[in-house]
């Protein structure tokens, strides 16, 4: 189902160029252009496909982060934050937070 | 006098929001700018609409249309609801997600991780601050622009001779800063998000007011529905069709609404949210929102060049809207759109201001200087003191004449988007190497300097690259040195690895 949720926004791409209707003048309704119609009609696609990959395509990953990561999170920031500015101090990223900074 | 009484009003009814947000202050550095994490799908919904929709969304919109013709809602509208909305899901989930996780409040820090590097600050900070300081310009000089433009006349010409008796856009300008600095200054995060929902409420709400009015205004005829009518028959064919604008600029022009995907004030937004699930309401509301106001706006912009509207050669088209408003309907609607007006402006204004502020406290001021060194409360006067640091420095530039801000506009668009690789290969390819992401960075900057010196620094509106926009190849360029870079250097630690992905 994910990869037809990104067919459908790779469809909306090709078709929001719309070559078909450049040089078109009708007027929709007696007032809107087919030209901006047909551009409305897009965005409107847009909300239905984000809608459809909402439900369908919805990153499955984030429910331990919802759940259990808010305290684990700030208490990994402080932490991180301190051993990012030993490591800033130290002019190299040795430590903590910044394991694996190698500028220097 | 009346649309002065109006705005007026609406500028301290904006003041009382900020202040009472203030109330619910936690006093954490975390509250003050991130709002706790507490935002849910509405606001966020209306935050990010309001941020990413400025001055341009009325006032440019119209104006474009009255220039171009219909071309420019694809070009500008339709194709930003399906970007904006595949930034929103495809960056702002994952980075709300590691934001929560590992505690990041700006893009910097994320970067400095993912990237194992701490000096791609230094790289970054310069750019991200100088592609957002002539964002916040236009917003600043657009506020003082309409605001002179509606009060002309107000008072007596020996009063503001050079304003033609309107408030001087300068004086305005200030205002509009003073503002948003005070309702940011003591709302924070909660204050911006507050504001920004009331201000996208005002703004499309009254934009609905002023198409109708406007259409029966032009229309002259009997029935809501034969005005809309008259007025689209009498306009031409060339502005009914999209004969100025090449097919493949149009193709092209689709990258700009990549830059939503590195705005750092957006970044901050979506740090707000209370859960992943809220950015569900904006992914798939966004478009739908932008066609509600910039329909309205283009057709309004089309009428604007037939007979009924009867608008002088000397009117620039900027000023078409506000025109209209002024010589077709009454004091009080021209009060309430202009305050329409301010507040798409203002919306976007606070985010900036807040997210410059955010960005010197933790990506310079606490990172080099340590943060044990600072009180929670230390923080938070940091952060204040850098925003009001930051209205000033723009409210001082403000005041020289920038004619081609909104040309500006489109060239920090387009730095944005060169950098938006970057930030998607960060998220979703483990082979993004340091090195490459300095590649991709340094051949953004460098393409985007070479181009926008070719296009006599925004000089030349109408400046293509073998017919296409200059995004186009500021695009290819860093994407290119990322991906050939990476593949060519050590990847990253498996440490940094099982941390990101």
């Amino acid at each position: 189902m994910r990869n037809i949720i990104w067919l459908l926004v790779l469809l909306l791409v090709i078709l929001h160029q719309d070559n078909w209707l450049w040089g078109d003048t009708r007027l929709v309704f007696g007032f809107i252009p087919i030209s901006l119609f047909y551009h409305m009609c897009i965005s409107l696609a847009a909300g239905v496909t984000w809608y459809l990959a909402t439900v369908f395509a919805w990153p499955d990953n984030l429910e331990w982060s919802e759940a259990g990561s808010a305290e684990a999170g700030s208490a990994k920031a402080d932490s991180a934050k301190a051993g990012s500015a030993k490591a800033d101090q130290a002019s190299a990223g040795t430590a903590g937070h910044h394991d694996g900074r190698t500028d220097s | 006098m009346t649309q002065l009484t109006i705005i007026m009003i609406y500028l301290a009814m904006l003041l009382g929001l900020g202040l009472f947000s203030s109330r619910l202050f936690r006093g954490t550095s975390e509250d003050y700018l991130l709002a706790s994490h507490s935002i849910g799908p509405f606001m966020l919904l209306m935050s990010l609409f309001g941020t990413t929709m400025t001055a341009f969304a009325l006032v440019g919109s119209t104006g474009e249309a009255y220039k171009e013709g219909v071309g420019v809602y694809g070009m500008l509208a339709s194709s930003s609801g399906i970007i904006h909305s595949l930034c929103f899901f495809l960056i702002g989930v994952k980075v709300w997600t590691l934001g929560r996780k590992y505690g990041y409040m700006t893009q910097i820090q994320f970067f400095r991780d993912r990237l194992e590097s701490d000096k791609i600050g230094l790289l970054l900070f310069p750019v991200l601050v100088g592609l957002v300081i002539p964002y916040l310009l236009i917003g600043v000089l657009a506020s003082g622009t309409v605001i002179n433009g509606v009060t002309r006349g107000t008072f007596s010409q020996e009063m503001f001779a050079a304003s033609q008796g309107g408030v001087p856009a300068s004086w305005a300008s200030f205002v509009v800063c003073a503002v948003v600095l005070v309702y940011v200054f003591f709302g924070g995060m909660r204050g911006t998000a507050w504001a920004n929902t009331f201000q996208t409420l005002v703004f499309m709400v009254l934009g609905l007011v002023t198409f109708c009015v406007l259409a029966t205004k032009l229309g002259g005829q009997d029935g809501f529905m034969a005005n809309l009518r008259a007025a689209s028959e009498a306009v031409g064919e060339d502005k009914l069709t999209r004969h100025h604008i090449t097919k493949l600029q149009f193709f092209t022009y689709m990258l700009i609404p990549f830059s939503v995907g590195m705005f750092p004030h957006l970044f901050q937004h979506w740090l707000t949210a209370k859960s992943a699930n809220a950015f569900k309401l904006p992914v798939v509301a966004h478009p739908i929102f932008i066609m509600i106001v910039w329909v309205p706006c283009v057709l309004v912009g089309i009428w604007a060049t037939t007979d009924l509207a009867s608008i002088p050669d000397k009117v620039p088209a900027n000023a078409v809207l506000a025109f209209l408003v002024k010589t077709k309907v009454g004091p009080v609607l021209a009060g309430f759109l202009t305050a329409g007006i301010l507040a798409a402006i203002m919306s976007s204004l606070d985010s900036q201001f807040l997210c410059l502020g955010t960005m010197f406290t933790n990506d310079i001021v606490l990172h080099y200087w340590g943060r044990e060194r600072f009180s929670e409360k230390q923080i938070i006067v940091l952060a204040r003191l850098f925003i009001i640091a930051i209205v000033a420095v723009t409210y001082y530039f403000s005041l020289f004449e920038h004619r081609r801000v909104f040309q500006l506009g489109v060239w920090c668009f387009s730095g944005f988007s060169a950098l938006f690789p970057i930030v998607l290969a960060s998220l979703y390819w483990r082979g993004l190497t340091k090195a490459g992401a300095y590649a991709g960075i340094l051949a953004a900057i460098c393409s985007w300097a070479v181009l926008f010196y070719q296009s006599g620094f925004a000089q030349n509106p109408r400046f293509l690259l073998f017919g296409m926009m200059p995004v186009a190849t500021m695009f290819l360029c860093s994407t290119a040195a990322m991906v050939l870079v990476s593949f060519a250097t050590p990847k990253p630690s498996e440490a940094t690895l099982a941390k990101f992905f």
